[in-house]
């Protein structure tokens, strides 16, 4: 039986706000700008507590990485049935050009020194839309162009978790309180062995071109005539 | 008719003697309930809440056609199936028969409409969004619609004091997106924010969920600019916080219901955008442990608080079977709502953790979630927000909109339900149990006449019978309006027909609605 679930969530941008770059085109605006869970990270959290109400792993950790505030991150994991958290400490110029290179290095890290047997992650990967454990091995359905496809894979494995893998559930307040008593850990990257120098380099952040208006027109024939002007036709 | 009009006596006469004693002894029949109770059954009609006979304006010609069309080009509507959604309101319970549709875009064009309408006898209907419950925004019969739909403008906004000019037929939901780019927020919200205008808001004297802690329409409205009956314009659009200088005449026009004017355009005190806000939703065994969790929440999260509302287990039910949401925590009898609103996220998390703690630990409240994220908020706040909406895929409802001392609101509810047994389809209480407000629906798979004279005086009698409100907020429109002896003395409705007959003395402005057929 798996013993232990290794979930990563991600604090970003609340999806529901209207992102804003920055007037220096360095980046997006993230100050006083409300964060949650990514919530692909969410469904994720949820994959893994399922997985344990069902007996088939021992023990779910939520880990982060980031500055002091995604412990809150870490928290609503933990209020929704993590056991334990652990927070990777980076911050200021190193967070701001932490990538993804750096970020699978830790999980990396983290998953051989946890012993962790299965990581489960939020979207771009494999995308799962179903996971069970079958003795030694997971058996994960994931949706590819053509349809479905169910894969067995042995373990220690990453698999991400789509849309359609579950709904995530509320934090109810017993686990909100409860969640506060249970331990997130933290660590430093150098302690894991990993180098956070970045080989990207920001140059520019744009807002995507504004669409254009559509015009409305009367009749067919402005519409055959418009479209001639703009030599569609 | 003689005998008719004997059995009616008859059956008013043992109902009034039903009256007292039938009623829960802890309310005294007062002797004015029991005129009350007489005056109702007077007009011309079958029952008090449909429409009265047709009076005598005139009706639409091809010469006001003409006139209408040439001041209104391509926006005087005469196509039935376009006319079919405005005749109709939102719970499809009433229906006119208007066939001439206007929309003005201007202050100036609402002038030339009504004064031409006066001067030849022909009725409007002022309507905004439609989205009225008491069949107020529609004609009874063959009025012109004038549509406030194209008078869309935010005409000013001042961003140090938060006061928003705007034509009255600005839709609430685009005014709250409008003011949240710049950091402020309406001092109202309600259900219906996705189609509702805000002239008729101010028509309506809106309450919605945020009046628990911004207050009403009488006090954010700051000016009005209205059209009368006879096309003069009144501007009373000032901006001012205070402004005492003779009568104030925008508060006749809040709430008139469309009656003595139109209101064209508003200026309203808008507060800044909290940066905290937090839903929380939480489960009660009994309606007296929700109201000690509210004296609670009123002591801890104090000037936080900026909503408190209540669904029960039966509202919970229909959410669930007809719109299939999911109920966010463990199943429990009563459910509410508590929205805190402020500047800084840490004190009022901290202040909502140690309420939450103090209320979980007491057991007053059996379970809950709580959420900061907008998408999770939205999603708490449709548990609330929706069920008017599941209401209406149940059945036909009868909708009732009480204000009632907050320790008796849940009376009514658990009253009617033994009343009406297996009558009725579902018996659901719901709403701003904060303000004292009650929302009681019934349903029923079709409309039943048996089941509207076993809920209608009786629950009008109720609530008269603890000196409360037979509209709360809802206003009273066509359905209403022969209950209102029932929440106002005699002397109050007959200075009330004065003051219209005053304004609009042809009474062309929104017939048959929200005062008494007796009154005209």
């Amino acid at each position: 039986m798996a013993a232990r679930v290794l979930v990563g969530v991600k604090r970003v941008i609340d999806y529901a706000v209207k992102i804003r770059v920055k007037p220096d085109n360095t980046g997006v605006v993230t100050d006083g700008v409300k964060h949650s869970m990514n919530p692909f990270c969410e469904i994720a959290v949820e994959e893994a507590v399922r997985l344990k109400e069902k007996k088939l792993v021992k023990e779910v950790v939520a880990v982060s990485c980031g500055p002091q505030q995604v412990q809150e991150t870490i928290r609503t994991a933990l209020a929704m049935g993590a056991d334990r958290g652990i927070h990777v400490e980076v911050s200021g110029k190193d967070y701001d050009t932490l990538g993804p290179l750096q970020v699978s290095k830790i999980l990396a890290a983290l998953a051989k020194k946890e012993e962790a047997s299965l990581v489960i992650l939020g979207k771009q990967g494999t995308f799962a839309s179903e996971v069970t454990i079958d003795g030694d091995k997971i058996k994960v359905i994931r949706e590819i162009d053509g349809g479905l496809e169910t894969i067995k894979i042995n373990m220690p494995a990453v698999v991400t978790a789509d849309l359609r893998l579950n709904t995530p559930r509320y934090a109810t307040l017993p686990n909100i309180m409860k969640a506060k008593k249970k331990k997130i850990a933290s660590v430093k990257p150098g302690e894991l062995g990993v180098d956070l120098t970045s080989r990207l380099e920001v140059l520019r952040v744009e807002e995507p071109a504004q669409r254009q208006a559509g015009v409305k027109v009367e009749t067919v024939e402005d519409l055959v005539g418009k479209l001639k002007e703009a030599g569609r036709i | 008719m003689a005998v008719f009009e004997r059995l009616t006596r008859l059956k008013s006469t043992s109902r009034f003697l039903r009256y007292t004693t039938s009623l829960c002894p802890a309310h005294p029949c007062t002797a004015t309930a029991r005129i009350q109770q007489r005056r109702v059954h007077g007009g011309g009609s079958e029952t008090p809440s449909a429409a009265p006979p047709r009076r005598p304006f005139s009706q639409v010609t091809p010469a006001d056609l003409d006139f209408f069309t040439r001041l209104l080009p391509g926006r005087t509507i005469t196509d039935p199936d376009v006319l079919e959604s405005s005749n109709v309101d939102w719970l499809k319970s009433v229906k006119g028969s208007s066939e001439v549709l206007l929309r003005p875009k201007t202050t100036e064009e609402v002038s030339q409409i009504l004064r031409y309408c006066n001067e030849w006898n022909l009725a409007v209907s002022p309507q905004g969004g439609n989205t009225g419950l008491v069949g107020g925004s529609v004609p009874v019969f063959d009025e012109i619609i004038l549509s406030t739909a194209l008078m869309n403008q935010v005409l000013t906004f001042d961003s140090i004091s938060g006061i928003l000019t705007c034509q009255a037929g600005c839709v609430l939901e685009n005014l709250s997106q409008y003011l949240e780019e710049r950091d402020f927020i309406m001092p109202l919200d309600l259900g219906a924010k996705g189609s509702c205008h805000i002239g008729g808001n101010v028509s309506t004297n809106a309450g919605g969920l945020r009046l628990l802690r911004y207050g009403s329409l009488r006090g954010t409205v700051l000016g009005l600019e209205v059209v009368l009956a006879d096309g003069r314009v009144l501007d009373c659009l000032s901006t001012l916080r205070k402004d005492n200088t003779g009568y104030d005449l925008k508060q006749l026009f809040i709430g008139s219901e469309g009656t003595l004017g139109v209101v064209t355009a508003v200026s309203i005190l808008c507060p800044r955008k909290p940066k905290s806000v937090n839903v929380a939703f939480l489960g009660c065994s009994s309606f007296e442990n929700l109201l000690e969790t509210f004296q609670i929440c009123r002591g801890m999260l104090g000037e936080i608080l900026s909503a408190f509302e209540f669904l029960d287990a039966s509202c919970m039910s229909l959410l669930e079977e007809h719109l299939k949401l999911t109920n966010p925590i463990t199943e429990s009898p009563f459910y509410i709502v508590i929205e805190t609103a402020g500047s800084t996220p840490a004190h009022d998390e901290e202040k909502l953790h140690n309420f939450l703690d103090t209320v979980m630990a007491s057991a007053l409240v059996i379970d809950g979630t709580v959420a900061t994220e907008e998408t999770k908020i939205k999603a708490l706040w449709s548990m609330r927000e929706r069920v008017t909406e599941a209401l209406r895929h149940d059945g036909y409802t009868y909708k009732y909109d009480v204000s009632l001392p907050v320790e008796k609101i849940y009376d009514l509810v658990t009253d009617m339900r033994k009343r009406l047994g297996y009558r009725a389809k579902s018996v659901v209480g719901y709403g701003h149990v904060g303000d004292g407000n009650l929302h009681l629906n019934i349903t029923s798979p079709m409309k039943d006449p048996a089941l509207l004279a076993a809920i209608e005086p009786y629950v009008y009698e109720w609530t008269s019978g603890c000196q409360g409100s037979v509209s709360a907020e809802h206003g009273l429109g066509l359905k209403k309006r022969n209950y209102i002896y029932y929440s106002k003395s005699p002397e109050a409705v007959t200075l009330m027909g004065d003051i219209k007959a005053m304004l609009d003395p042809k009474g062309i402005l929104n017939p048959y609605k929200t005062l008494p057929d007796s009154v005209r």
